[in-house]
């Protein structure tokens, strides 16, 4: 497991997110409401939807597929959906988002 | 801060339902305690019913278990009543000696069951029809007794003997009144229900008076002894003649009770604001309703001046009946006795055991009975509520909603009011293969009553919603009486506000409101910046509203608008350059042949819009292929957006024998003058040179037809989800006219519609002559709606060209781990 630098925050849309190609699979790095960032797996756990790709709100993201809502913190569908999709360790250090792989 | 004290009396649906909805909105602004007279959670007591009946059990009909109240730390006392409330130090006691302070008092005491007032009334097997323990106590005595008689015919007492006649006993109904039921039902409906009771084995006396209960030698009771002298035996007697609301604890603390503990539209008692009342013990503008949806209603407008909003008015509600006698469909609504000033349409076939009765006034739905098909109740019920002018429908109108719809050209899929007849397996949606089974199970376990909530927990109608109409019918003809459904765009956008779309709309006009933030402040949105719902919608108001000054955020439109792309299930993306008029040349084939094998795009097809899609492109392609396109002159086909689609035209004057007009000339100079126009939803248009009418100009947004004069017009088509034939709007002479009368139409759909409204639902809400005033008959009006439309339009861009170009483009590629080291200087990665 090791940080890896990723780029300068507003290089990330506000309200947005963009896209880590990695050989497990793409991660979503998304910069949420107050700029606070979160790594989840870019595939929705109803039917693998490119959460990335998503409308963000609060710490929250509704996939563009079928519009689950998914919790940027925890990777938790919201209820009444069901499903969990992994989260990565990522933070900001002076106005850098560092992702954990 | 300390949290203020809120104390609830009565744990039943309308005072719980009222916490929940307090819970949604300000879960942290008061400590909550709950003083209920039963020792249960807060049950379903509309499924009573179907319990007694044995169709459910007691678990299956609990909302809220005791859990519920933990999790959401509110203290319960169940089993313990109120006994006395002190205005004054602002405590409750209960008849245990529990005293708590209130800040908020909240009643919630339903109603009591009213007992005759005969002897032998409090003899062991007398009950009323009210609560779990009653409904055991029936189910008891069908076990060891055999003769049971229900006082009163209304739906609770008929609700009863049907049960207990399930459970084996001989039922004898006994009324005073002249016929069954008769506060929700004519004679003659009455009658036939009456007849299909009697058919199950329910035995009827009528204009009876109940004298006297009589003790057998057990001394249970033995038999009821009626007025003229008729005994009739009787192990078990259900009183079920009425309900009063109970006010009792209400008057001993000199809160003004008439029928009920007066309130204002705010659901605060008249006597002192700190106390409400919701539920069946409120008196609101001199009703108190005995039916749940009305109770909803009221809990959300208390919920929300308890959260401190203070926005919400309770108006009052109109009711529907529905009897949940399995086999037996009974339906009343509205005003359906009539009078001097009414119109009624009556369909009676006694032999087929149907009688319907509508009654009109003034060009509107009044009131509806039914007997035997009610399959059309919850229609019926809809235009009641809506007030909506039937006078164009009159004639089929009895016949019911998908026959009076195929009439109007209004055919097309939806819900045929059949819901009640499907077998459980039946794939209601479509989209998300959800059958009818899955639904009622939801609606029973979950205990929901709104279409919303369905929609949340099946995701049945979520998706295309053309199978809306079946929905509600299940609700309805599931949870009976409690279903409210309700006018999508009359609700709040969404659950961030209160407010609909009609006053979000106002807001940003009237206020000048320029950007989204502003409008939540404004609006006092409840979170922080909204959901996948409310924002589109506020985007599109700003920048409909305030061309060039309001901001467009394209964070708050769906990721097509804004990846100007069509998103595919495998998350790729599709290209649609435009094709002007469905025109295209050898260069720009030639151009998307390359462009389709350079970027390996899996399908090349051509779309029923009369233009070439490319699916299947990477993402990070996307600016690469744009850029490829835009060199040969093609630019965005906007198969995405809320916007301007296509404009079909057939081949037209140009070269077809029958041609009247230059259909494919006009149909360029129409997609031009309209490119880049955002909508409310898609529009699409079609241009025909002559009445065959090749281009489909019938089921467009804006068709356009020519004939030898000049062109037809017609609007507010549709060929989607439910098709809808465009509606003759006007006759003009030349294309100017054409573009300006179509403009200005558009322009005024634009600035009034509803978010995701197509032309024809708008043109349903606001009536096409309404339309024809603004847009036909006043020169000047249409002229300043052309104007603003040309101005909103003025040099649109090419979102295409727009997004190649830096800092946009980024968005459209990954980050690149291996890149990072080069760009930053130095490789850098630590370990943690
Ligand atoms: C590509 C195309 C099908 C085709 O291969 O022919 C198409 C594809 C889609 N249509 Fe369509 N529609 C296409 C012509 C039509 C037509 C025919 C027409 O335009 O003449 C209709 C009926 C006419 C109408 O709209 O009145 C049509 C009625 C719909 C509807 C129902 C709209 C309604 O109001 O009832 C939807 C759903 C919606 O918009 O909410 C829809 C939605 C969609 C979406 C965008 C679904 C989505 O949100 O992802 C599809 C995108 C597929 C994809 O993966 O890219 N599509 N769609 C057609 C593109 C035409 C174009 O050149 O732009
Ligand atoms: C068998 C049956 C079938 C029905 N079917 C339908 C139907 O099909 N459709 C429909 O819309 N409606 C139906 N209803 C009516 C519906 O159930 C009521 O309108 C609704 O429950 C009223 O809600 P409420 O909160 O006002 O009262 P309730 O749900 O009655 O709740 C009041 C609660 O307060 C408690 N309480 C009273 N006083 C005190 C006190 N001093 N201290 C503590 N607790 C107290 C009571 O014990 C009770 O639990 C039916 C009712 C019954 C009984
Ligand atoms: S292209 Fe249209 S009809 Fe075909 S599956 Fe998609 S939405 Fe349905
Ligand atoms: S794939 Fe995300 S909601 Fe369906």
């Amino acid at each position: 497991m090791a940080w890896q630098k990723l780029c300068p925050l507003e290089e990330i849309p506000a309200l947005g997110a963009r896209v880590v190609e990695h050989a497990d699979g793409d991660i979503a790095v998304f910069r949420a409401a107050g700029d606070s960032v979160f790594a989840v797996a870019d595939a929705c756990p109803h039917k693998g939807g490119p959460l990335s790709q998503g409308i963000v709100h609060g710490h929250k993201v509704t996939c563009p597929l079928h519009g689950w809502n998914i919790e940027l913190a925890s990777g938790h569908a919201c209820a009444p959906d069901e499903g969990c999709v992994r989260n990565y360790p990522v933070r900001i250090e002076a106005g850098t988002v560092w992702l954990e792989l | 801060m300390q949290k203020q004290k809120l104390v609830m009396v009565g744990n039943g649906m309308a005072g719980v339902k009222t916490l929940e909805e307090l819970i949604k909105h300000a879960p942290d602004l008061f400590d909550i305690t709950v003083f209920g007279a039963e020792p249960h959670g807060n049950y379903n007591r509309i499924l009573l019913s179907p319990v007694l009946a044995g169709e459910m059990t007691l678990p299956d009909i609990m909302l809220n278990d005791l859990d519920w109240y933990r999790d959401n730390g509110i203290t319960l006392h169940a089993g313990r009543k109120v006994v006395e409330i002190n205005r004054a130090r602002r405590t409750v006691r209960a008849d245990d000696g529990t005293e708590v302070a209130y800040d908020r008092l909240l009643l919630a005491t339903g109603s009591v069951p009213f007992i005759l007032p005969v002897p032998g009334k409090d003899l062991p097997g007398v009950i009323a029809y009210r609560d779990i323990a009653d409904t055991e106590a029936m189910i008891e005595a069908a076990q060891h007794h055999r003769h049971a008689v229900v006082i009163g015919a209304g739906l609770l007492g008929l609700e009863a003997a049907n049960g207990l006649i399930l459970r084996g006993m001989e039922v004898t109904v006994v009324h005073l009144g002249g016929w069954i039921m008769e506060r929700q039902l004519d004679k003659a409906a009455a009658d036939m229900l009456q007849a299909s009771l009697e058919a199950k084995g329910m035995k009827f006396c009528l204009q009876a008076q109940t004298a006297e209960l009589l003790a057998a030698d057990s001394g249970r009771v033995g038999a009821v002894r009626l007025k003229d002298g008729t005994e009739l035996a009787a192990d078990l007697v259900v009183m079920a003649a009425g309900i009063r609301p109970s006010t009792s604890l209400a008057e001993s603390a000199r809160l003004h009770c008439e029928r009920g503990i007066v309130v204002t539209d705010t659901l605060q008692t008249v006597t002192d604001p700190r106390i409400y009342a919701v539920g069946e013990c409120a008196n609101h503008r001199g009703t108190a309703y005995g039916l749940v949806a009305p109770l909803f209603d009221q809990a959300k407008v208390c919920a929300n001046h308890l959260a401190g909003f203070g926005i919400g008015r309770y108006l009052g509600s109109v009711t529907s009946t529905k009897l949940k006698v399995t086999g037996v469909d009974v339906f009343s609504a509205g005003d359906f006795q009539g009078g001097a000033d009414c119109d009624e349409i009556v369909l009676h076939d006694r032999a087929g055991g149907v009688y319907k009765k509508l009654v009109l006034k003034d060009d509107k739905l009044a009131g509806a009975v039914m007997v035997g098909d009610t399959a059309d109740g919850a229609w019926y019920f809809q235009l009641v509520r809506e007030g909506k002018d039937v006078a164009e429908m009159r004639d089929h109108l009895m016949f019911g909603q998908s026959f009076t719809q195929s009439q109007l050209g209004d055919a097309g899929h939806q819900g045929q009011s059949q819901a009640a007849l499907l077998p459980d397996t039946a794939e209601i949606c479509g989209c998300n293969g959800v059958c009818k089974g899955t639904i009622v199970k939801a609606i029973r376990e979950k205990g929901l009553f709104t279409l919303d909530e369905v929609k949340k927990h099946t995701k049945a109608s979520s998706s295309c919603g053309s199978c809306t109409g079946l929905v509600e019918q299940i609700l309805a003809s599931t949870v009976g009486g409690a279903y409210q459904s309700t006018d999508k765009f009359a609700k709040p956008v969404c659950g961030c506000t209160e407010h609909t779309h009609g006053e979000v709309r106002e807001a940003i006009r009237q206020q000048k409101l320029l950007t989204i933030p502003d409008t939540m402040r404004a609006l006092e949105w409840s979170t922080p910046n909204g959901c996948a719902t409310c924002r589109p919608a506020l985007n599109y108001y700003l920048i409909s509203t305030w061309p060039f000054e309001a901001e467009d955020d394209p964070q708050s439109r769906f990721i097509n608008e804004r990846a100007h792309a069509n998103i595919q299930k495998d998350g790729t993306y599709s290209v649609v350059p435009r094709m002007w008029g469905g025109l295209t040349t050898p260069d720009e084939l030639r151009a998307i042949a390359d462009a389709a094998e350079k970027y390996k795009v899996p399908t090349v097809k051509v779309t029923g819009g009369q233009r070439i899609d490319l699916l299947g492109v990477k993402k990070s392609d996307l600016p690469l292929i744009w850029s490829d396109l835009n060199a040969a002159g093609m630019v965005s086909g906007h198969a995405y957006g809320k916007s301007l689609r296509t404009v079909k035209t057939c081949v037209g004057k140009e070269h077809c024998r029958f041609g009247t007009q230059l259909a494919m000339d006009l149909g360029v100079k129409l997609e031009k003058m309209l490119f880049g126009m955002w909508s409310p939803h898609k529009v699409k248009l079609a241009v025909s040179g002559c009445p065959r009418n090749c281009a489909e100009s019938g089921i467009k947004d804006v068709g356009v037809i020519g004939v030898d004069s000049g062109y037809e017009l017609y609007v507010a088509g549709n060929g989607g989800i439910k098709t809808e034939v465009a509606q003759f709007f006007c006759k003009v002479g030349s294309d100017e006219e054409v573009m300006e009368y179509g403009g200005a139409f558009l322009q005024l759909y634009r600035e009034e519609a509803y978010y995701l409204e197509r032309t024809c639902h708008y043109i349903e809400r606001v009536g096409l002559e309404h339309a024809k005033k603004l847009v036909v008959e006043d020169a000047a009006n249409r002229k300043a709606l052309y104007e603003r439309l040309l101005f909103a339009l003025k040099d649109a861009p090419d979102p295409w060209a727009e997004q190649r170009t830096a800092p946009l483009v980024r968005n459209y590629q990954p980050i690149d781990l291996t890149n990072n080291g080069d760009r930053h200087g130095l490789a850098e990665t630590v370990s943690s």
